[in-house]
């Protein structure tokens, strides 16, 4: 696959006053590819996300997203991307399918509102209010509404933060399905078992700072080879194999 | 890839905001209570005591008279209401409570000696003394002159009156209590739809971070403000015709042109609503977060629903508190709204009110645009 760069940032920095949240940070994201931003808390990881989103300013920096410059074409970038925001609500009081319309209306496109749930299989919980649903339920929904407008790109952030494991696996195999229908992806997440089988390529971010960029295997191996070894050795399963084996690999709608 | 490159329709966002916002205000109990129903409990209440006007409770003592022609010009003022069905004693309580105003006890006639007439007064309820004092006056002139006529109709002497008394009524309208207070609270209904129900919307759609998410759509600022003032003055334009309706048919609110009249209250209801939203987009502006609405709403709305002429007159208050109540919107709003409904005018007769309503649109939304947060 010829690695075509789809967003580009470079030398990104974002001050709130004093405090420097983004220092000079550069990368790329391929087409098609789903990147991982990894890194502690406050690490500026949203920020650095929010800034390409256009919902953020930034200090200074340069930002191409599917060849828009994030300074002049801020409305051609809304128009091709999809954002899920970490903890964001949903308006009070309407169902989902509503709510699937009103975000049809925002980006002037003409969908039902069954088809979108389709998607993400929740046609059953169409006339279900979002605060109703259960976490993955409501992560799920959320991936929708950044389907809507069939975008280039979409972010999601800290999309399996509180699932069960269940739940977590469910929505990565929702994640990887729009990336084989060809929607590049990137994703913030604490969870390096969650980054390792799910993105094609990470970045570390530390304060403020890239301090890494590579593919998973890449980046474990080099660890490997530097010398480095687990204290306890690794059996061939994990603790979470044990409770997926255990509980059955079926989606809780708990 | 988007497909159709028709190009993006601001119209066509912000109707979808609008139409999103509606749906969820006809869902919110409290918009529906605060707008519809405290309004018509008001108007029921009010409608149904108003029409009395002062009544007197006057405890009848066990062996009064009741066929003396006092007790019956009592009975037939409609301004006395004789209670006859309580002990001495209760009567004797109630009235240094004050919850009846006066006993009367009326001996029973003896011929050639006066009428004897005792009535008790309490200071628990002086206004309402003064009150019986004065129709007993009236009742005893009137036997008075009786008297006199008879005396002169045996004797010669002529006594000239002292007074002269021509009593006239001019026919007109009658001003019934409904006509005042539907206007008030319809008046009312609006302010706190306006204040609390957009300072609500817009500081819970900000903390939830709904904006945001719809910053991430091509949306535009404005059609976000639009949409939600659009769907809040279609419901309470809504709400607006619904009280004025069952107002008219239930409770004979007069509405001297009909359907035009109609249409210009509900020209004022819009214009109000609009300056009242300008508060609410202020005060959530300044609310830290949803704890901090109803105090801050409160302020802007309690003293306009005390003294803006929303259950009685302006003109009740002293004149210090009048100079008040007429800086007040809702008073000038208030008035607009019984001049048209009441006096029949139109929009051009009560410009002096819409003149000063568009002073305060200006001001607040120049306070609102300098307070107003996105995030």
């Amino acid at each position: 696959m010829a690695k075509q760069p789809i967003i580009t940032v470079k030398d990104l920095v974002k001050n709130y006053g004093d405090f420097a949240a983004v220092k000079g940070v550069s990368f790329e994201v391929y087409e098609g590819e789903i990147f991982g931003l990894l890194g502690p808390n406050g690490a500026g990881k949203t920020t650095t996300l929010e800034i390409i989103e256009t919902l953020r300013d930034k200090t200074s920096g340069e930002v191409t997203v599917d060849g828009f410059s994030i300074d002049r074409d801020a409305d051609d970038i809304k128009k091709r991307i999809g954002v899920q925001l970490q903890a964001a609500g949903y308006y009070p009081n309407l169902n989902l399918a509503e709510l699937i319309s009103l975000f049809c209306g925002l980006y002037g496109i003409n969908k039902s509102p069954m088809e979108m749930l389709e998607k993400v299989a929740l046609t059953d919980k169409a006339k279900s209010k979002y605060k109703e649903l259960s976490g993955g339920q409501k992560q799920r929904f959320s991936i929708a509404t950044t389907l809507i407008n069939n975008p280039r790109i979409i972010f999601l952030d800290e999309p399996t933060t509180g699932l069960d494991p269940q739940a977590r696996r469910n929505l990565w195999d929702l994640i990887r399905e729009i990336r084989d229908s060809g929607t590049t992806i990137v994703i913030t997440t604490h969870y390096m078992d969650e980054a390792e089988v799910l993105c094609d390529r990470v970045a570390f971010v530390d304060g403020g700072h890239i301090i890494g960029i590579d593919t998973p295997d890449h980046f474990i191996d080099e660890l490997v080879s530097s010398g480095f070894e687990r204290k306890k050795q690794v059996k061939s399963a994990n603790l979470e194999d044990v409770f997926i084996n255990l509980t059955g690999k079926e989606w809780r709608e708990g | 890839m988007t497909k159709d490159n028709k190009p993006y329709s601001n119209i066509g966002a912000t109707l979808a905001i609008a139409k999103a916002s509606f749906r969820s205000i006809i869902r919110s109990p409290s918009a529906v209570v605060f707008s519809l129903a405290f309004p018509m409990i008001f108007i029921i209440v009010f409608a149904n005591i108003g029409g009395g006007g002062v009544k007197v409770d006057v405890g009848v003592a066990k062996g009064c008279d009741t066929i003396n022609p006092v007790y019956r010009a009592l009975k037939k003022t409609g301004i006395v209401n004789l209670v006859t069905d309580q002990s001495a004693e209760a009567m004797n309580k109630n009235l240094a409570k004050g919850s009846i105003d006066a006993i009367i006890d009326v001996k029973p006639f003896v011929p050639m000696t006066p009428l004897s007439v005792d009535v008790q007064y309490s200071e628990a309820s002086a206004d309402k003394s003064g009150i019986l004092k004065s129709v007993l006056n009236n009742v005893f002139y009137n036997m008075q002159s009786e008297q006199l006529k008879k005396i002169q109709s045996y004797s010669g002497i002529k006594i000239p009156p002292a007074v002269d008394l021509k009593e006239t009524t001019i026919s007109g309208r009658a001003y019934k209590y409904i006509d005042f207070i539907l206007p008030g609270q319809l008046g009312f209904s609006l302010l706190s739809s306006g204040v609390f129900g957009t300072a609500f919307v817009f500081i819970s759609l900000r903390l939830t971070l709904v904006i945001k998410r719809f910053f991430a759509t091509p949306v535009k600022r404005y059609s976000i403000v639009l949409g939600e003032a659009l769907a809040r003055i279609v419901f309470s334009l809504l709400g607006a015709l619904f009280i004025i309706l069952i107002g008219h048919y239930a409770f004979g609110f007069t509405l001297i042109h009909g359907v035009v009249t109609v249409l210009n209250m509900l020209v004022l209801s819009a214009i109000g609503l609009i300056i009242f939203m300008g508060f609410g987009f202020t005060v959530s502006g300044i609310a830290k977060n949803e704890s901090t609405v109803p105090p801050l709403s409160n302020i802007i709305t309690l003293p306009q629903f005390l003294l803006s002429g929303t259950f009685f007159s302006v003109t009740a208050f002293p004149k210090w508190l009048q100079h008040i109540s007429n800086v007040l919107p809702l008073t000038h709003l208030n008035d607009a709204m019984r001049k048209v409904a009441f006096e029949g005018a139109g929009l051009g007769d009560v410009s002096h009110q819409l003149f000063i309503l568009l002073v305060w649109g200006i001001g607040v939304y120049a306070v609102a645009v300098k307070t107003f947060k996105w995030e």
